[in-house]
């Protein structure tokens, strides 16, 4: 009994698992074309679904995924339209039904009688337009009773759009009926659309058969009478002329496409020329201050001023409203991730309990789309090294349930994002002896425990010697680390021992256009992300001191590391007593960057340094800061990185 | 089989577009007993055979490209020669409603697909005993 159960439970996530695929593909289709294949597979695995839970005697499931299914079997009818709200509505559905799932694994069954009728209701509601067609007195009787409830549905559906109902009679050879008929049918398929053949032998001599064939068009009854010989009667007349059905139409095209599906590339291009127009209204701001200093007194001065804010008021509102077009909830990503975390609690044995929060926090397309893998992979992690067997955990006097949250949240121009476990955390002196092992930390430094956390998001580094089915060979966290910091973002790595492992990923919202900082440091400018810049200090040269090779700045009683562009990259700088650090970073991981001089706020599109020079690090990119300039972007996140883990000074380039 | 010792027997026309279906349906029928099947592949085929022998029995399914089965119901119903065999719908579970209006038309009997063997034979034995009486 136990044991058909547990199968059950399992068939019935796998076809919630297909249901779900659907959704997802409705979803990214509906506003196009939906393909009536998906809507048909949707339909078939609630089919199914249904069969099982009935054939394993769950009344709620059963009743349901009955509900679910006719609604399935309208929107495949084409009675209910996919809209937005049909969608959601299917999303949210599978939800339910994913609740009921688990409820019944848990031995807590969940009241569906709710849901049950809200799905009837919704049906109903989406139908309305169309139940409220009564066809009954326009339409004779004996015809209506043999139409099938779809043939009813385009019956309807055309009295609708004001076509016109047609009746035509044709009596055939019963030997060669069906090729005359479909001369006949092809005709009417030309000029409208045929809903009903019914054959009939009343008043029909021996030997032949008649048709009573009920079609619909937008032509008068006229037009047809050209065409068809015999007798054509008219049930319901057209109800307009080609001239008054033009802005109709017009209206309904309108009406369907106010929303529209854009390829990211596209977006891309757009956001390239807002980046080329932010460089040509740079240069314009430029010649105004140069006429500005050569002749003080122009009128032009004053136009060209005016000209160039408004370029860049237009520009900005511009750029921010392509932005917002490319933004997704977070919400799409978790949807997938739910779907591979309950795969895994499958494969694994494991149970994880999972909690998604702020789904709402909005994320550029392309970001969103990136940091999938990453995410799925910390979400492997967690349930594959972090979240004990059920036996363990009860011995630890944990909950049976492993439990994973995933949070999302914006702060400032970056989204927060979370992977907490409740496992079993990881071992720093394991990490520890295997970084020694390496060589990639000294064994006689004290190395802080945050500082060899870090280490799991090196290249190569894993503390499992058995790679696990389930994370993949070769595949680890430095991956992750690469991602994010290919993205802008950083990873910060919580443990407690026996508690869990929080992972957080922190992204720019967005990729495109950045605000950087221009600094100098020598002869040469460098940009910094601004959304990486926490704030800028002026700091005496005396005051930063060295300890185990490192220098280090204490900034209101905290240590703060601090590396010097000039030489890292081995430039000759200023020799000032005094000087600047910009602080770049969040949280723990924090680093000052000396340089000689901070120039000004920049808006700058960072461009790929290409293959050459591909190995460099250090350098996100390159970026042109008018007058044919270009200048190099610092990679933030690579030197914050390279300052924890070496020492100052180590091969950059 | 207890079905033959009650002497079944008949000439049956099938009308379904599936040809798994169809095969399965004469298979389950004629494992009844003395049973001439005639298969039509659409309602067309079926109009066509009509006229050519005496059935005592159509079993059909609902949707069908050419004609569909509440039309091949009526049909048969509204002509003298025909109207008094029995029909039965084969057809999906979801076409609830296509089913009630196949019994208005005058059709005996459903059977939901997927149908078990036993159902079949006892709805085709009923309606076969119904036409005898």
């Amino acid at each position: 009994m136990k044991a058909s159960k547990k199968e059950f439970i399992a068939e019935a996530e796998d076809l919630l698992f297909e249901c779900q695929q659907c959704v997802l593909e409705i979803q990214d289709t509906y506003l196009t074309a939906v393909s009536p294949d998906t809507i048909n597979a949707l339909f078939r695995s609630m089919h199914t679904l249904k069969g099982l839970s009935g054939l394993f005697g769950n009344q709620g499931i059963t009743d349901i995924s009955h509900a679910l299914e006719s609604l399935l079997d309208d929107i495949r009818l084409g009675k209910v339209p996919v809209t937005e709200d049909a969608v959601d509505f299917l999303f949210k559905s599978s939800d339910t039904l994913s609740s009921a799932i688990n409820g019944l694994k848990e031995d807590a069954p969940v009241d569906l009688s709710a849901h049950i009728e809200e799905i009837k209701n919704f049906r109903a509601s989406m139908q309305a337009g169309e139940k409220g067609l009564d066809i009954q007195g326009l339409i004779d009787d004996s015809i209506l009773r043999v139409l099938s409830e779809y043939e009813e549905h385009r019956l309807k559906a055309n009295i609708k759009t004001r076509n016109g109902i047609y009746l035509f009679n044709a009596i055939f050879d019963l030997s060669t009926f069906d090729t005359s008929l479909e001369e006949l049918t092809k005709k009417i398929k030309e000029e409208g659309e045929l809903i009903s053949t019914l054959p009939t032998s009343t008043g029909v001599p021996d030997g032949s058969i008649g048709f009573n064939l009920m079609f619909a068009s937008s032509q008068n009854a006229e037009a047809f009478k050209q065409h068809f010989s015999g007798n054509l009667e008219v049930l319901v007349p057209a109800k307009h002329t080609d001239q008054q059905i033009a802005p109709k139409q017009d209206h309904t095209v309108r009406s369907a496409t106010t929303t529209v599906r854009v390829d990211i590339d596209k977006l891309d291009r757009i956001l390239n020329t807002i980046g080329e127009l932010t460089l040509a209204k740079d240069a314009v701001k430029r010649i105004g201050a140069e006429i500005e200093e050569s002749h003080p007194h122009s009128p032009l001065i004053r136009d060209i001023h005016k000209i160039s804010v408004s370029f860049e008021r237009r520009l900005s509102e511009l750029q921010d409203e392509v932005l917002a077009i490319r933004m997704v909830p977070i919400g799409q990503i978790f949807s997938r991730l739910a779907q591979v975390i309950r795969r895994y609690s499958r494969e694994t044995g494991k149970e994880i309990d999972l909690t998604l929060y702020g789904e709402d926090t909005e994320v550029d397309k392309s970001i969103a789309e990136e940091i999938i893998d990453p995410l799925m992979h910390l979400v492997r992690n967690s349930i594959d090294h972090g979240i004990e067997s059920a036996e363990e955990r009860l011995g630890k006097g944990k909950r049976e349930q492993g439990a994973i949250v995933l949070k999302a949240a914006q702060k400032g121009n970056h989204v927060v994002i979370e992977v907490i476990d409740d496992g079993r955390g990881i071992d720093i002196a394991i990490v520890r002896k295997k970084a020694i092992e390496k060589g990639l930390i000294d064994p006689d430094a004290k190395t802080e425990d945050r500082e060899v956390l870090d280490l799991v998001f090196a290249p190569g580094f894993s503390t499992k010697d058995v790679v696990s089915e389930l994370s993949g060979r070769g595949v680890g966290m430095d991956v992750v680390k690469e991602k994010l910091s290919m993205l802008g973002g950083f990873t910060e790595i919580r443990t407690r021992k026996n508690e869990g492992t929080t992972i957080t990923l922190t992204l720019p919202i967005t990729l495109a256009i950045i605000n950087a900082l221009l600094v100098r440091a020598g002869k040469h400018r460098f940009a910094i992300p601004l959304s990486a810049i926490s704030e800028i200090i002026v700091i005496e040269l005396k005051d930063i001191q060295t300890i185990e090779w490192k220098n280090v700045y204490y900034l209101r009683g905290e240590m703060l590391p601090i590396i010097d562009v000039g030489k890292i990259f081995l430039l000759e700088t200023d020799k000032n007593d005094q000087t600047f650090a910009v602080i770049v970073g969040f949280g723990r991981r924090k680093l000052g960057i000396v340089v000689d001089e901070i120039i000004a706020q920049h808006e700058i599109v960072i461009k790929s340094l290409g293959n050459y020079l591909k190995g460099l690090s250090g350098f996100a990119g390159a970026a042109e800061i008018g007058r044919h300039e270009v200048i190099l972007v610092l990679d933030v996140e690579s030197i914050i990185e390279q300052s924890l883990t070496r020492q100052e000074g180590a091969s950059y380039v | 089989m207890v079905m033959e010792d009650k002497g079944v027997t008949g000439s049956i026309l099938i009308v379904e577009d599936s040809a798994t279906t169809r095969a399965l349906l004469r298979a389950v029928i004629e494992e009844m007993g003395d049973f001439t099947t005639t298969e039509a592949a659409s309602g067309f085929e079926a109009l066509k055979l009509l006229p050519t022998q005496e059935f005592n029995l159509i079993v059909t399914d609902i949707n069908m490209p050419d004609i569909n089965g509440l039309e091949l119901i009526s049909f048969v119903k509204n002509n003298p020669r025909y109207s008094h065999i029995p029909l039965i719908i084969v057809s999906t579970e979801r076409s609830e409603e296509d089913r009630k209006r196949g019994i208005a038309l005058g059709a005996m009997a459903y059977i939901t697909k997927p149908f078990r063997a036993q159902e079949l034979q006892e709805v085709v034995k009923k309606a076969l005993h119904h036409e005898g009486l």
